[in-house]
Protein backbone atom coordinates (compact mmCIF):
# COMPACT_ATOMS: atom_id res chain seq x y z
CA UNK A 1 0.00 0.00 0.00
CA UNK A 2 3.05 2.50 1.25
CA UNK A 3 4.77 1.89 -2.41
CA UNK A 4 1.84 2.49 -4.54
CA UNK A 5 1.08 5.55 -2.70
CA UNK A 6 4.38 6.27 -2.72
CA UNK A 7 4.48 5.78 -6.51
CA UNK A 8 1.62 7.68 -7.21
CA UNK A 9 3.36 10.67 -5.22
CA UNK A 10 6.57 10.41 -7.42
CA UNK A 11 4.06 10.32 -10.48
CA UNK A 12 2.46 13.50 -9.69
CA UNK A 13 5.31 15.41 -8.07
CA UNK A 14 8.11 14.39 -10.24
CA UNK A 15 7.58 12.91 -13.37
CA UNK A 16 4.25 14.97 -14.70
CA UNK A 17 6.25 18.26 -13.76
CA UNK A 18 9.20 16.53 -15.79
CA UNK A 19 7.46 16.11 -18.95
CA UNK A 20 5.54 19.57 -18.71
CA UNK A 21 9.85 20.85 -18.33
CA UNK A 22 10.95 18.15 -21.02
CA UNK A 23 7.89 19.08 -23.51
CA UNK A 24 8.13 22.92 -23.44
CA UNK A 25 12.11 22.92 -23.10
CA UNK A 26 12.96 21.05 -25.95
CA UNK A 27 9.70 21.33 -28.59
CA UNK A 28 11.19 23.87 -30.54
CA UNK A 29 14.05 21.30 -31.29
CA UNK A 30 11.66 18.98 -32.01
CA UNK A 31 9.68 21.10 -34.38
CA UNK A 32 13.03 22.22 -35.85
CA UNK A 33 13.98 19.32 -36.78
CA UNK A 34 11.48 17.49 -38.50
CA UNK A 35 9.92 20.53 -40.65
CA UNK A 36 13.93 20.75 -41.73
CA UNK A 37 13.54 16.70 -43.09
CA UNK A 38 9.96 17.60 -44.62
CA UNK A 39 9.41 18.37 -48.58
CA UNK A 40 8.73 22.02 -48.74
CA UNK A 41 5.10 20.32 -50.46
CA UNK A 42 4.39 18.59 -47.23
CA UNK A 43 4.34 21.65 -44.87
CA UNK A 44 1.13 23.14 -47.32
CA UNK A 45 -0.59 20.34 -47.14
CA UNK A 46 -3.36 20.97 -44.15
CA UNK A 47 -4.75 17.71 -43.54
CA UNK A 48 -1.08 16.12 -42.64
CA UNK A 49 -0.44 16.27 -38.70
CA UNK A 50 2.54 18.87 -38.92
CA UNK A 51 4.03 17.31 -35.61
CA UNK A 52 4.94 13.99 -37.87
CA UNK A 53 6.62 13.34 -40.52
CA UNK A 54 4.72 11.89 -43.58
CA UNK A 55 7.58 11.63 -46.31
CA UNK A 56 11.23 11.82 -45.05
CA UNK A 57 14.01 14.10 -47.13
CA UNK A 58 17.38 15.40 -46.74
CA UNK A 59 16.26 17.50 -49.73
CA UNK A 60 17.20 20.68 -46.95
CA UNK A 61 20.09 19.96 -46.43
CA UNK A 62 21.34 19.33 -50.19
CA UNK A 63 20.13 22.85 -50.88
CA UNK A 64 21.62 24.55 -47.96
CA UNK A 65 25.36 23.18 -49.13
CA UNK A 66 24.70 23.40 -53.05
CA UNK A 67 22.84 26.83 -52.99
CA UNK A 68 23.85 29.16 -50.47
CA UNK A 69 27.03 30.21 -48.30
CA UNK A 70 26.24 28.10 -45.26
CA UNK A 71 29.56 26.28 -45.93
CA UNK A 72 31.85 29.62 -45.55
CA UNK A 73 29.69 30.94 -42.87
CA UNK A 74 30.79 27.65 -40.97
CA UNK A 75 34.41 28.24 -42.18
CA UNK A 76 33.94 31.81 -40.82
CA UNK A 77 32.91 30.74 -37.55
CA UNK A 78 34.76 28.19 -37.12
CA UNK A 79 37.95 30.82 -37.37
CA UNK A 80 36.54 33.39 -35.61
CA UNK A 81 35.65 31.29 -32.63
CA UNK A 82 39.14 29.38 -32.30
CA UNK A 83 41.04 32.50 -31.99
CA UNK A 84 38.86 34.18 -30.20
CA UNK A 85 39.06 31.42 -27.55
CA UNK A 86 42.57 31.11 -27.69
CA UNK A 87 43.46 35.27 -27.64
CA UNK A 88 41.00 35.68 -24.63
CA UNK A 89 41.99 32.60 -22.62
CA UNK A 90 45.46 33.74 -22.88
CA UNK A 91 45.07 36.97 -21.55
CA UNK A 92 42.79 35.05 -18.97
CA UNK A 93 45.41 33.15 -17.63
CA UNK A 94 47.39 36.16 -16.52
CA UNK A 95 44.69 38.10 -15.74
CA UNK A 96 43.42 35.18 -13.39
CA UNK A 97 46.98 34.16 -11.88
CA UNK A 98 48.58 38.43 -11.45
CA UNK A 99 44.63 38.33 -9.44
CA UNK A 100 44.67 35.32 -7.38
CA UNK A 101 47.99 35.74 -6.27
CA UNK A 102 49.99 38.73 -6.56
CA UNK A 103 49.59 41.53 -4.70
CA UNK A 104 50.44 44.82 -7.17
CA UNK A 105 49.20 48.28 -7.06
CA UNK A 106 45.80 48.44 -8.14
CA UNK A 107 44.77 45.36 -8.23
CA UNK A 108 41.56 45.27 -6.21
CA UNK A 109 40.69 48.27 -8.61
CA UNK A 110 41.00 45.64 -11.42
CA UNK A 111 39.48 43.10 -10.16
CA UNK A 112 36.42 45.36 -9.76
CA UNK A 113 36.81 46.88 -13.06
CA UNK A 114 37.39 43.32 -14.63
CA UNK A 115 33.94 42.22 -12.65
CA UNK A 116 32.09 45.35 -14.07
CA UNK A 117 33.02 45.00 -17.30
CA UNK A 118 31.46 41.46 -17.33
CA UNK A 119 28.27 43.17 -17.29
CA UNK A 120 28.56 45.56 -20.04
CA UNK A 121 26.14 44.30 -22.75
CA UNK A 122 27.17 44.38 -26.55
CA UNK A 123 24.32 46.64 -26.83
CA UNK A 124 25.89 49.54 -24.92
CA UNK A 125 28.85 49.38 -27.43
CA UNK A 126 27.95 48.72 -30.89
CA UNK A 127 27.59 52.09 -31.84
CA UNK A 128 30.76 53.51 -31.33
CA UNK A 129 32.56 50.38 -31.67
CA UNK A 130 31.30 50.23 -35.39
CA UNK A 131 33.30 53.65 -35.88
CA UNK A 132 36.13 52.17 -33.82
CA UNK A 133 35.70 49.36 -36.22
CA UNK A 134 35.60 51.11 -39.21
CA UNK A 135 38.73 53.65 -38.37
CA UNK A 136 41.15 50.25 -38.06
CA UNK A 137 40.13 49.32 -41.25
CA UNK A 138 38.91 45.78 -40.14
CA UNK A 139 35.01 45.91 -41.40
CA UNK A 140 34.39 42.00 -42.65
CA UNK A 141 37.86 41.27 -41.63
CA UNK A 142 38.05 38.33 -39.12
CA UNK A 143 39.80 40.53 -37.32
CA UNK A 144 37.06 42.75 -36.44
CA UNK A 145 35.73 39.81 -34.38
CA UNK A 146 38.73 38.51 -32.94
CA UNK A 147 39.74 41.19 -31.64
CA UNK A 148 36.31 42.38 -29.76
CA UNK A 149 34.90 39.02 -28.61
CA UNK A 150 37.38 38.89 -25.98
CA UNK A 151 36.10 41.81 -24.46
CA UNK A 152 32.96 39.82 -23.59
CA UNK A 153 35.28 36.66 -22.67
CA UNK A 154 38.01 37.67 -20.87
CA UNK A 155 36.18 39.27 -17.70
CA UNK A 156 33.94 35.72 -17.46
CA UNK A 157 37.14 33.98 -18.01
CA UNK A 158 39.70 35.62 -15.69
CA UNK A 159 36.83 36.01 -12.82
CA UNK A 160 36.54 32.06 -13.34
CA UNK A 161 40.32 30.92 -13.62
CA UNK A 162 40.97 33.32 -10.81
CA UNK A 163 38.67 31.51 -8.36
CA UNK A 164 40.39 28.05 -10.07
CA UNK A 165 43.83 29.31 -8.69
CA UNK A 166 43.03 30.48 -5.79
CA UNK A 167 41.90 26.45 -4.96
CA UNK A 168 45.49 25.69 -5.52
CA UNK A 169 47.76 25.47 -2.51
CA UNK A 170 49.96 28.41 -2.04
CA UNK A 171 52.85 25.73 -0.80
CA UNK A 172 53.39 24.42 -3.53
CA UNK A 173 54.33 27.32 -5.11
CA UNK A 174 56.27 28.59 -2.27
CA UNK A 175 58.11 25.62 -2.14
CA UNK A 176 58.75 25.50 -5.92
CA UNK A 177 60.03 29.55 -5.31
CA UNK A 178 62.67 28.49 -2.70
CA UNK A 179 64.23 25.85 -5.33
CA UNK A 180 64.49 29.06 -7.54
CA UNK A 181 61.30 28.46 -9.84
CA UNK A 182 60.19 32.10 -11.44
CA UNK A 183 56.72 33.05 -11.19
CA UNK A 184 56.57 32.49 -14.70
CA UNK A 185 58.00 29.15 -14.51
CA UNK A 186 55.68 28.28 -11.93
CA UNK A 187 52.33 29.78 -13.84
CA UNK A 188 53.32 27.22 -16.76
CA UNK A 189 54.58 24.13 -15.18
CA UNK A 190 53.10 23.54 -12.21
CA UNK A 191 49.27 25.76 -12.21
CA UNK A 192 48.23 25.39 -15.77
CA UNK A 193 48.41 21.48 -15.46
CA UNK A 194 46.74 21.52 -12.27
CA UNK A 195 44.24 24.04 -13.52
CA UNK A 196 43.14 21.94 -16.52
CA UNK A 197 39.15 21.22 -15.48
CA UNK A 198 39.35 25.18 -15.26
CA UNK A 199 40.43 26.04 -18.27
CA UNK A 200 38.58 23.62 -19.97
CA UNK A 201 35.41 25.53 -18.32
CA UNK A 202 36.65 28.50 -19.70
CA UNK A 203 37.76 27.19 -22.88
CA UNK A 204 34.26 25.66 -24.03
CA UNK A 205 32.09 28.32 -22.74
CA UNK A 206 34.60 31.19 -24.59
CA UNK A 207 33.90 29.00 -27.71
CA UNK A 208 30.01 28.68 -27.33
CA UNK A 209 29.72 32.45 -26.67
CA UNK A 210 31.29 33.67 -29.54
CA UNK A 211 30.04 30.63 -31.38
CA UNK A 212 26.63 32.14 -30.64
CA UNK A 213 27.47 35.61 -31.02
CA UNK A 214 24.97 37.75 -33.16
CA UNK A 215 25.17 41.57 -32.70
CA UNK A 216 28.88 42.37 -33.82
CA UNK A 217 29.12 39.34 -36.17
CA UNK A 218 25.88 41.30 -37.55
CA UNK A 219 27.56 44.83 -37.95
CA UNK A 220 31.03 44.01 -38.80
CA UNK A 221 30.59 41.46 -40.81
CA UNK A 222 28.23 42.60 -43.74
CA UNK A 223 30.11 40.97 -46.77
CA UNK A 224 28.33 37.43 -47.76
CA UNK A 225 30.79 35.53 -47.46
CA UNK A 226 32.11 36.73 -44.03
CA UNK A 227 29.48 36.16 -42.38
CA UNK A 228 29.09 33.85 -39.27
CA UNK A 229 26.35 31.05 -39.15
CA UNK A 230 23.60 33.15 -37.05
CA UNK A 231 23.71 36.00 -38.94
CA UNK A 232 24.17 34.51 -42.10
CA UNK A 233 21.09 32.01 -41.76
CA UNK A 234 19.15 34.95 -40.26
CA UNK A 235 20.05 37.65 -43.02
CA UNK A 236 20.62 35.76 -46.01
CA UNK A 237 18.00 32.91 -45.54
CA UNK A 238 14.91 35.03 -45.04
CA UNK A 239 14.76 37.22 -48.00
CA UNK A 240 11.44 36.27 -50.28
CA UNK A 241 8.00 36.65 -48.78
CA UNK A 242 7.64 32.87 -49.06
CA UNK A 243 10.05 31.45 -46.93
CA UNK A 244 11.67 28.44 -47.45
CA UNK A 245 10.88 26.97 -44.02
CA UNK A 246 12.47 23.69 -44.65
CA UNK A 247 16.06 24.93 -45.70
CA UNK A 248 16.00 27.60 -42.99
CA UNK A 249 15.33 25.06 -40.48
CA UNK A 250 18.10 23.20 -41.55
CA UNK A 251 20.57 25.52 -41.57
CA UNK A 252 19.17 26.44 -38.01
CA UNK A 253 19.32 22.47 -36.75
CA UNK A 254 22.86 22.55 -38.79
CA UNK A 255 24.09 25.59 -37.18
CA UNK A 256 23.49 24.32 -33.43
CA UNK A 257 24.47 20.99 -33.90
CA UNK A 258 28.17 21.45 -32.95
CA UNK A 259 27.52 23.38 -30.15
CA UNK A 260 24.93 21.00 -29.05
CA UNK A 261 27.33 18.51 -29.19
CA UNK A 262 30.41 19.84 -27.64
CA UNK A 263 27.77 20.77 -24.34
CA UNK A 264 27.00 16.54 -24.37
CA UNK A 265 30.56 15.93 -24.07
CA UNK A 266 31.43 18.47 -21.51
CA UNK A 267 28.21 18.92 -19.39
CA UNK A 268 30.07 18.82 -16.23
CA UNK A 269 32.30 21.34 -17.03
CA UNK A 270 29.63 23.67 -18.60
CA UNK A 271 27.68 23.41 -15.56
CA UNK A 272 30.51 24.18 -13.36
CA UNK A 273 31.81 27.28 -15.39
CA UNK A 274 28.15 28.53 -15.34
CA UNK A 275 27.52 28.02 -11.75
CA UNK A 276 31.10 29.13 -10.78
CA UNK A 277 30.22 32.78 -10.63
CA UNK A 278 26.89 32.08 -8.95
CA UNK A 279 27.13 29.78 -6.19
CA UNK A 280 30.42 29.35 -4.08
CA UNK A 281 32.56 26.38 -3.20
CA UNK B 1 66.56 23.76 -9.74
CA UNK B 2 70.24 24.56 -9.23
CA UNK B 3 70.50 25.58 -12.72
CA UNK B 4 68.31 28.11 -13.01
CA UNK B 5 69.58 29.64 -9.90
CA UNK B 6 72.97 29.64 -11.51
CA UNK B 7 71.81 31.15 -14.50
CA UNK B 8 69.78 33.85 -12.67
CA UNK B 9 72.99 34.96 -10.61
CA UNK B 10 74.99 34.77 -13.66
CA UNK B 11 72.46 37.66 -15.10
CA UNK B 12 72.80 39.96 -12.33
CA UNK B 13 76.67 40.36 -13.88
CA UNK B 14 74.75 41.74 -16.62
CA UNK B 15 73.54 44.82 -16.62
CA UNK B 16 70.09 44.71 -18.64
CA UNK B 17 68.74 41.26 -18.27
CA UNK B 18 69.11 41.71 -14.46
CA UNK B 19 66.65 45.07 -14.54
CA UNK B 20 64.15 43.06 -17.56
CA UNK B 21 64.70 39.95 -15.06
CA UNK B 22 63.62 41.47 -12.02
CA UNK B 23 60.18 43.01 -13.63
CA UNK B 24 59.10 39.66 -14.11
CA UNK B 25 59.93 38.90 -10.45
CA UNK B 26 59.25 41.39 -8.50
CA UNK B 27 55.29 40.91 -7.60
CA UNK B 28 54.17 44.55 -8.52
CA UNK B 29 55.64 45.12 -11.37
CA UNK B 30 54.72 41.21 -12.59
CA UNK B 31 50.95 41.66 -11.59
CA UNK B 32 51.12 45.22 -14.19
CA UNK B 33 53.10 43.01 -17.12
CA UNK B 34 50.34 40.37 -16.36
CA UNK B 35 47.61 42.30 -16.85
CA UNK B 36 48.72 44.29 -19.57
CA UNK B 37 47.16 42.04 -23.08
CA UNK B 38 43.64 42.03 -21.98
CA UNK B 39 43.40 45.41 -20.13
CA UNK B 40 45.20 46.69 -23.64
CA UNK B 41 42.59 44.77 -25.67
CA UNK B 42 39.10 45.93 -23.21
CA UNK B 43 40.52 49.41 -22.94
CA UNK B 44 40.85 49.32 -27.16
CA UNK B 45 37.61 47.68 -27.83
CA UNK B 46 35.46 48.46 -24.55
CA UNK B 47 36.78 51.19 -22.32
CA UNK B 48 37.58 53.36 -25.23
CA UNK B 49 33.92 52.79 -27.18
CA UNK B 50 32.34 53.21 -24.25
CA UNK B 51 33.72 56.99 -24.01
CA UNK B 52 33.28 57.77 -27.74
CA UNK B 53 29.85 57.04 -27.42
CA UNK B 54 29.31 59.36 -25.06
CA UNK B 55 31.11 61.98 -27.30
CA UNK B 56 29.00 60.39 -30.05
CA UNK B 57 25.60 60.88 -27.94
CA UNK B 58 26.38 64.59 -27.97
CA UNK B 59 26.62 65.66 -31.43
CA UNK B 60 24.59 65.24 -34.36
CA UNK B 61 26.75 62.20 -36.25
CA UNK B 62 25.62 60.57 -38.67
CA UNK B 63 27.26 57.39 -40.82
CA UNK B 64 30.25 59.16 -42.54
CA UNK B 65 29.35 62.64 -41.42
CA UNK B 66 31.56 63.95 -38.65
CA UNK B 67 29.26 65.66 -36.45
CA UNK B 68 29.26 68.74 -34.15
CA UNK B 69 28.47 69.37 -30.11
CA UNK B 70 24.97 69.87 -29.86
CA UNK B 71 24.66 69.74 -25.68
CA UNK B 72 22.40 67.33 -24.41
CA UNK B 73 19.77 67.95 -27.23
CA UNK B 74 19.16 63.90 -28.63
CA UNK B 75 18.83 62.84 -24.55
CA UNK B 76 16.03 66.05 -24.23
CA UNK B 77 14.65 64.95 -28.09
CA UNK B 78 13.97 61.50 -27.09
CA UNK B 79 11.76 62.84 -24.16
CA UNK B 80 9.40 63.93 -26.60
CA UNK B 81 9.60 60.77 -28.92
CA UNK B 82 6.87 58.62 -28.78
CA UNK B 83 8.68 55.65 -30.16
CA UNK B 84 10.93 55.94 -27.23
CA UNK B 85 8.69 55.93 -24.77
CA UNK B 86 7.16 53.17 -26.12
CA UNK B 87 10.56 51.42 -26.22
CA UNK B 88 11.25 52.50 -22.51
CA UNK B 89 8.23 50.67 -21.91
CA UNK B 90 8.71 47.51 -23.52
CA UNK B 91 12.10 47.15 -22.72
CA UNK B 92 11.12 47.46 -18.80
CA UNK B 93 8.18 44.83 -19.40
CA UNK B 94 10.21 42.39 -21.40
CA UNK B 95 12.88 42.37 -18.30
CA UNK B 96 10.89 42.72 -15.68
CA UNK B 97 7.82 40.46 -16.40
CA UNK B 98 10.24 37.88 -17.68
CA UNK B 99 12.32 37.49 -15.22
CA UNK B 100 9.93 36.31 -12.44
CA UNK B 101 8.51 33.67 -14.67
CA UNK B 102 11.99 32.43 -15.32
CA UNK B 103 13.23 32.19 -11.96
CA UNK B 104 9.99 30.26 -10.47
CA UNK B 105 10.13 27.98 -13.85
CA UNK B 106 13.56 27.55 -12.96
CA UNK B 107 12.91 26.67 -9.48
CA UNK B 108 10.72 24.11 -10.34
CA UNK B 109 12.69 22.74 -12.60
CA UNK B 110 15.38 22.33 -10.40
CA UNK B 111 13.20 21.12 -7.69
CA UNK B 112 12.18 18.38 -10.50
CA UNK B 113 15.73 17.42 -11.20
CA UNK B 114 16.94 17.36 -7.64
CA UNK B 115 14.95 14.10 -7.31
CA UNK B 116 16.67 10.84 -7.88
CA UNK B 117 15.39 9.43 -11.01
CA UNK B 118 16.28 7.49 -14.18
CA UNK B 119 17.71 9.00 -17.01
CA UNK B 120 18.84 12.16 -14.62
CA UNK B 121 21.84 12.84 -16.60
CA UNK B 122 20.87 12.78 -20.23
CA UNK B 123 17.50 14.76 -19.17
CA UNK B 124 19.75 17.24 -17.13
CA UNK B 125 21.97 17.67 -19.82
CA UNK B 126 18.74 17.87 -22.43
CA UNK B 127 16.66 20.76 -20.89
CA UNK B 128 19.49 22.97 -20.46
CA UNK B 129 19.65 23.20 -24.66
CA UNK B 130 17.69 26.31 -24.60
CA UNK B 131 20.36 28.02 -22.94
CA UNK B 132 23.54 26.45 -24.57
CA UNK B 133 22.40 26.99 -28.55
CA UNK B 134 23.02 30.05 -30.86
CA UNK B 135 19.44 32.29 -29.49
CA UNK B 136 19.50 33.62 -33.16
CA UNK B 137 19.03 29.98 -34.26
CA UNK B 138 16.75 29.04 -31.62
CA UNK B 139 14.51 31.83 -32.46
CA UNK B 140 13.69 30.89 -35.63
CA UNK B 141 11.88 27.76 -34.56
CA UNK B 142 10.03 30.58 -32.08
CA UNK B 143 9.55 32.39 -35.65
CA UNK B 144 8.07 29.47 -37.21
CA UNK B 145 6.23 28.18 -33.99
CA UNK B 146 4.58 31.74 -34.31
CA UNK B 147 4.18 31.86 -37.90
CA UNK B 148 0.83 33.29 -38.79
CA UNK B 149 0.28 30.26 -41.21
CA UNK B 150 2.21 27.35 -40.55
CA UNK B 151 1.99 27.41 -36.38
CA UNK B 152 1.78 23.86 -35.19
CA UNK B 153 0.18 25.89 -31.90
CA UNK B 154 -2.61 27.36 -33.83
CA UNK B 155 -2.98 24.16 -35.79
CA UNK B 156 -3.45 22.35 -32.35
CA UNK B 157 -5.92 24.79 -31.03
CA UNK B 158 -8.15 24.43 -34.41
CA UNK B 159 -8.17 21.22 -34.88
CA UNK B 160 -9.45 20.68 -30.85
CA UNK B 161 -12.07 23.55 -31.95
CA UNK B 162 -10.98 25.87 -29.27
CA UNK B 163 -10.07 28.57 -31.97
CA UNK B 164 -11.35 29.18 -35.34
CA UNK B 165 -8.69 31.23 -37.31
CA UNK B 166 -5.00 31.54 -36.95
CA UNK B 167 -3.37 33.15 -34.48
CA UNK B 168 -1.22 36.26 -35.53
CA UNK B 169 1.40 35.96 -32.35
CA UNK B 170 4.11 38.43 -34.07
CA UNK B 171 1.72 40.92 -36.26
CA UNK B 172 -0.80 41.18 -33.33
CA UNK B 173 -0.33 44.38 -31.83
CA UNK B 174 -1.07 43.29 -28.07
CA UNK B 175 -0.28 39.88 -28.98
CA UNK B 176 3.41 40.58 -30.09
CA UNK B 177 5.11 41.48 -26.76
CA UNK B 178 3.81 38.35 -25.24
CA UNK B 179 5.09 36.26 -27.77
CA UNK B 180 8.50 38.07 -27.50
CA UNK B 181 8.33 36.96 -23.90
CA UNK B 182 7.40 33.55 -23.95
CA UNK B 183 10.27 32.97 -26.30
CA UNK B 184 13.04 35.13 -24.25
CA UNK B 185 11.06 32.89 -20.96
CA UNK B 186 12.03 29.61 -22.54
CA UNK B 187 15.13 30.55 -22.99
CA UNK B 188 16.12 31.64 -19.72
CA UNK B 189 14.17 29.08 -18.01
CA UNK B 190 17.20 26.64 -17.67
CA UNK B 191 20.04 29.23 -16.45
CA UNK B 192 17.84 29.32 -13.39
CA UNK B 193 17.55 25.67 -13.00
CA UNK B 194 21.08 25.05 -13.19
CA UNK B 195 22.05 27.41 -10.98
CA UNK B 196 19.07 26.71 -8.70
CA UNK B 197 19.84 22.90 -8.70
CA UNK B 198 24.00 23.90 -7.82
CA UNK B 199 22.61 25.63 -4.83
CA UNK B 200 19.97 22.61 -3.97
CA UNK B 201 22.97 20.21 -4.17
CA UNK B 202 24.83 22.51 -1.30
CA UNK B 203 22.05 21.99 0.83
CA UNK B 204 23.03 19.49 3.53
CA UNK B 205 21.07 16.29 3.48
CA UNK B 206 21.03 15.68 6.97
CA UNK B 207 19.36 19.29 7.75
CA UNK B 208 16.54 17.60 5.31
CA UNK B 209 16.22 14.70 6.82
CA UNK B 210 16.28 16.00 10.68
CA UNK B 211 13.35 18.49 9.66
CA UNK B 212 11.61 15.42 8.27
CA UNK B 213 12.24 13.63 11.28
CA UNK B 214 11.10 16.32 13.49
CA UNK B 215 7.94 15.98 11.45
CA UNK B 216 8.29 18.70 9.57
CA UNK B 217 6.28 18.46 6.07
CA UNK B 218 7.38 19.30 2.46
CA UNK B 219 6.11 22.99 2.22
CA UNK B 220 7.51 23.73 5.53
CA UNK B 221 10.93 22.21 4.91
CA UNK B 222 11.28 23.70 1.67
CA UNK B 223 10.17 26.79 3.63
CA UNK B 224 12.38 26.91 6.15
CA UNK B 225 15.60 25.05 4.92
CA UNK B 226 15.63 25.05 1.00
CA UNK B 227 14.56 28.44 0.89
CA UNK B 228 17.48 30.21 2.94
CA UNK B 229 19.89 28.22 0.73
CA UNK B 230 18.90 29.06 -2.35
CA UNK B 231 18.00 32.77 -1.74
CA UNK B 232 21.24 34.32 -2.30
CA UNK B 233 21.63 32.22 -5.99
CA UNK B 234 18.37 33.38 -6.62
CA UNK B 235 18.93 36.56 -6.35
CA UNK B 236 22.28 36.81 -8.06
CA UNK B 237 20.84 34.51 -11.21
CA UNK B 238 17.65 37.47 -11.05
CA UNK B 239 20.32 40.16 -11.49
CA UNK B 240 22.14 38.57 -14.20
CA UNK B 241 19.50 37.81 -16.07
CA UNK B 242 17.88 41.58 -15.54
CA UNK B 243 20.87 43.14 -16.96
CA UNK B 244 21.34 40.70 -19.95
CA UNK B 245 17.49 40.74 -20.05
CA UNK B 246 17.42 44.55 -20.50
CA UNK B 247 20.21 44.59 -22.95
CA UNK B 248 18.73 41.88 -25.11
CA UNK B 249 18.86 42.26 -28.90
CA UNK B 250 18.91 39.08 -31.01
CA UNK B 251 15.34 37.67 -29.86
CA UNK B 252 13.42 40.60 -30.22
CA UNK B 253 15.65 41.39 -33.59
CA UNK B 254 14.77 37.47 -35.01
CA UNK B 255 11.39 37.50 -34.25
CA UNK B 256 9.74 41.03 -34.90
CA UNK B 257 12.56 43.55 -35.86
CA UNK B 258 10.43 45.72 -33.21
CA UNK B 259 6.96 46.02 -35.36
CA UNK B 260 4.42 45.53 -34.95
CA UNK B 261 3.97 49.18 -34.70
CA UNK B 262 7.35 49.49 -32.85
CA UNK B 263 4.98 47.29 -30.14
CA UNK B 264 7.81 44.83 -29.49
CA UNK B 265 11.14 47.73 -29.84
CA UNK B 266 13.62 47.51 -27.12
CA UNK B 267 16.21 49.77 -26.59
CA UNK B 268 18.99 47.60 -28.36
CA UNK B 269 16.53 47.38 -31.04
CA UNK B 270 15.78 50.88 -31.68
CA UNK B 271 19.40 52.02 -31.21
CA UNK B 272 19.79 50.22 -34.31
CA UNK B 273 17.44 51.03 -35.64
CA UNK B 274 18.29 54.52 -35.50
CA UNK B 275 21.63 54.49 -35.36
CA UNK B 276 22.65 52.40 -38.44
CA UNK B 277 18.93 51.75 -40.33
CA UNK B 278 18.49 55.23 -40.05
CA UNK B 279 22.56 56.71 -39.99
CA UNK B 280 21.56 58.64 -36.90
CA UNK B 281 24.39 57.75 -34.53
CA UNK B 282 24.22 60.43 -32.13
CA UNK B 283 20.86 59.56 -31.61
CA UNK B 284 21.41 55.78 -31.58
CA UNK B 285 24.23 56.26 -29.37
CA UNK B 286 21.86 58.42 -26.86
CA UNK B 287 19.06 55.60 -26.70
CA UNK B 288 21.70 52.83 -25.92
CA UNK B 289 22.97 55.39 -23.44
CA UNK B 290 19.75 55.62 -21.75
CA UNK B 291 20.13 51.86 -20.67
CA UNK B 292 23.23 52.72 -18.65
CA UNK B 293 21.86 54.82 -15.50
CA UNK B 294 19.31 51.59 -15.18
CA UNK B 295 22.11 48.64 -16.22
CA UNK B 296 24.35 50.49 -13.55
CA UNK B 297 21.60 50.57 -10.93
CA UNK B 298 21.62 46.17 -11.31
CA UNK B 299 25.20 45.99 -11.20
CA UNK B 300 25.98 48.00 -8.10
CA UNK B 301 23.50 46.00 -6.33
CA UNK B 302 25.11 43.07 -7.62
CA UNK B 303 28.91 43.99 -6.93
CA UNK B 304 27.48 45.23 -3.35
CA UNK B 305 25.79 41.73 -2.72
CA UNK B 306 28.93 39.64 -3.80
CA UNK B 307 31.12 41.70 -1.55
CA UNK B 308 28.83 41.56 1.46
CA UNK B 309 28.88 37.89 0.96
CA UNK B 310 32.77 37.95 0.94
Amino acid sequence: MVGSEGLSNRLLNIYLPLVFYVVFLLFPFYWMTIVSVKPTNDLFEMKYNPFWIQKFTLENYRYLFENTAFPEWVKNTLIVSVVSTIVSLGCSVLIGYALARLRFPGSNFLGVGIFLAYLVPPTLLFLPLAQVIAKLGLYNTYWALILTYPTQLIPFASWLLMGYFRTIPKEIEESAMADGCSRLQILVRMILPLSIPGLLSAGIFSFTLCWNEFLYALIFMSSGSMKTIPVGVVSDMIKADTLFWGSLMASAVLGSFPIAFLYSFFVKHYISGLTAGAVKG
Amino acid sequence: MGVSQAIARKGEFRGGAVSAKSLFERESSLGVILMLPGALLLMVFMAYPFFLGIWLSLTDSGIGRPGEFIGLRNFVDLLDDSIFHQTTRNTFIYALVTVPFKAALGLGLALVLNNRMRFSSPVRAAVMMPWIVPTALSTLGWFMIFDPVFSPISWLLKNLGLISKNINFLGDPTLAISSVCLANIWRGTPFFGIIILAGLQAVPAELQEAAAIDGAGMWHRFLHVTVPHIKGVVLIAGLLSIIWTFADFQLIYVLTKGGPANQTHIFGTYAYQIGLSATEIGVGAAIALYMFPILAVFAIILLVYLRREE
